[in-house]
């Protein structure tokens, strides 16, 4: 494998890295839309985000790409599949990271809650300053964690076409008979990747730490 | 869309051979990651740096990388390592390998949140080492590593869906080759989702079943 052919890579590393990105802050804001859903009162609301949870849990991300890519067109949407990737992937992890806002949430003590009550908050003040921050802030970890699961799960993509790192090792590979070097430096660069959020999630770590109530 | 239907029962056998392959490599895949992810925290536990390092680069580089790239890394250039693989048994390797490493992290957590001091109590009544572990340890790990490891082994049989890119005939490349074949992709990916979302909220059940059975032996720390 030459320079030129590595330089390819990277760039395609770059779409991975866009792709993965997208995904992570699509699937955060309707991660809190669901986890909202969940943990609100009427019911019918709650079962609802409960089988959205469960359902983009429960199948194989690679069996709801193929079934966006599908479907949609056939309801009469014609995207590219850069589109139907992103829109498969955000999907997904906003399920997991709903359920992992959900258990934050959950674990904001209730005597915060109601001290935020006694000095006059409204509803909308006691989320913003007090709920939110600290149920964000110990989920870190937990979303960051699920950021390395998407980056990893951008791969699947490379099944409906997108031209990302994976599709352009398996191209590569393809034209000069020689795939072991090439998906190794796949690897490589996924492995990168991965050590880059797990860096930038610690320093999210200390920037934003629990302090104990 | 009965048509539809229709086709797709004559499809039956292919289909009923999918989920036959799909089950099968998934229980065979997580006998072995349990094998391997055991062996891999014992020996990251009790052997030493000169058996820890080697191993936690290991368990690092899998942990690291997509699963596609390593089914892909295994079936494509093994060859050129010697290592000609069938689909099958190359998705096998990879799954088994990918869902070990992933357990042997959990099983060494659980070994090392096992409290000292019942290690400490069972060494003072006179058990030797095998006997504590087997006794004491294993027992007290396996309530706590039960919650994850279930996570784990549910995503394995999720998992098992990619290897349908190394061309292996489980579920969902039977669905797809079903596809192509009559064009009913829509119906027949929608029937798909429906059977996996099914079987992986079976297994939740049973695993939270196990976990409310089990949460009797749960000792206060």
């Amino acid at each position: 494998m030459d320079g030129k052919l590595f330089l390819l890579m990277v760039k395609a590393a770059g779409v991975t890295a866009v792709c993965s990105v997208l995904a992570i802050a699509i699937g955060i804001a309707i991660g809190i839309v669901v986890c909202g859903a969940t943990l609100a009162r009427p019911k019918p609301l709650q079962i609802a985000a409960r089988l959205y949870v469960s359902f983009f849990r429960g199948v194989p991300l690679l069996v709801q790409l193929l079934l966006f890519y599908n479907l949609l067109p056939a309801v009469g949407l014609n995207i590219s599949s850069f589109f139907a990737a992103e829109l498969a992937l955000s999907l997904c992890t906003s399920a997991y990271q709903a359920e992992t806002l959900r258990g934050g949430f959950l674990s904001v003590s209730t005597g915060l809650k109601e001290a935020a009550d006694m000095v006059g908050m409204t509803l909308w003040q006691r989320f913003r300053r007090v709920e939110a921050p600290i149920a964000l802030r110990l989920t870190i970890p937990a979303i960051v964690n699920e950021a390395i699961s998407i980056l990893h799960a951008s791969a699947l993509v490379s099944v409906i076409g997108v031209v990302e790192l994976t599709k352009t090792a398996g191209e590569i590979a393809a034209s000069n008979y020689d795939p072991l070097p090439v998906y190794a430096c796949a690897g490589l660069l996924y492995l990168i990747m991965t050590y880059v959020i797990q860096l930038l999630g610690l320093a999210a770590e200390r920037r934003f730490p629990v302090r104990s109530a | 869309m009965t048509g539809d239907l229709a086709i797709l029962g004559h499809y039956l056998p292919q289909l009923i051979g999918g989920v036959v392959t799909t089950i099968g490599l998934w229980v065979a895949a997580a006998i072995l990651s349990i094998v391997i992810g055991m062996a891999i925290a014992l020996a990251r536990s009790f052997g030493g740096p000169v058996v820890n390092l080697p191993l936690a680069l290991c368990v690092q580089l899998i942990r690291g990388t997509p699963f596609l790239v390593q089914v892909f890394l295994l079936y494509f250039g093994g060859p050129a390592l010697g290592l000609s693989l069938d689909p099958i048994p190359a998705g096998l390797i990879a799954l088994a390998l990918f869902g070990g490493c992933y357990l042997s992290e959990v099983f060494r957590a659980g070994i090392r949140a096992v409290p000292p001091g019942h290690v400490e109590a069972a060494a003072c009544v006179g058990m030797t080492r095998l006997q504590t572990f087997r006794r004491i340890v294993l027992p007290e790990m396996f309530v706590m590593v039960l919650p994850p490891s279930v996570n784990i082994i549910i995503g394995l049989l999720k998992d098992t869906a990619i290897l349908s890119v190394i061309s292996v005939p489980e579920l969902t490349g039977a669905v797809q080759q079903i596809g192509s074949e009559t064009f009913a992709f829509v119906l027949s990916l929608g029937l798909l989702s429906l059977s996996y979302w099914a079987l992986v909220e079976l297994c939740a059940h049973a695993g939270r079943a196990a976990e409310r059975r089990l949460s009797t032996f749960r000792f206060v720390s």
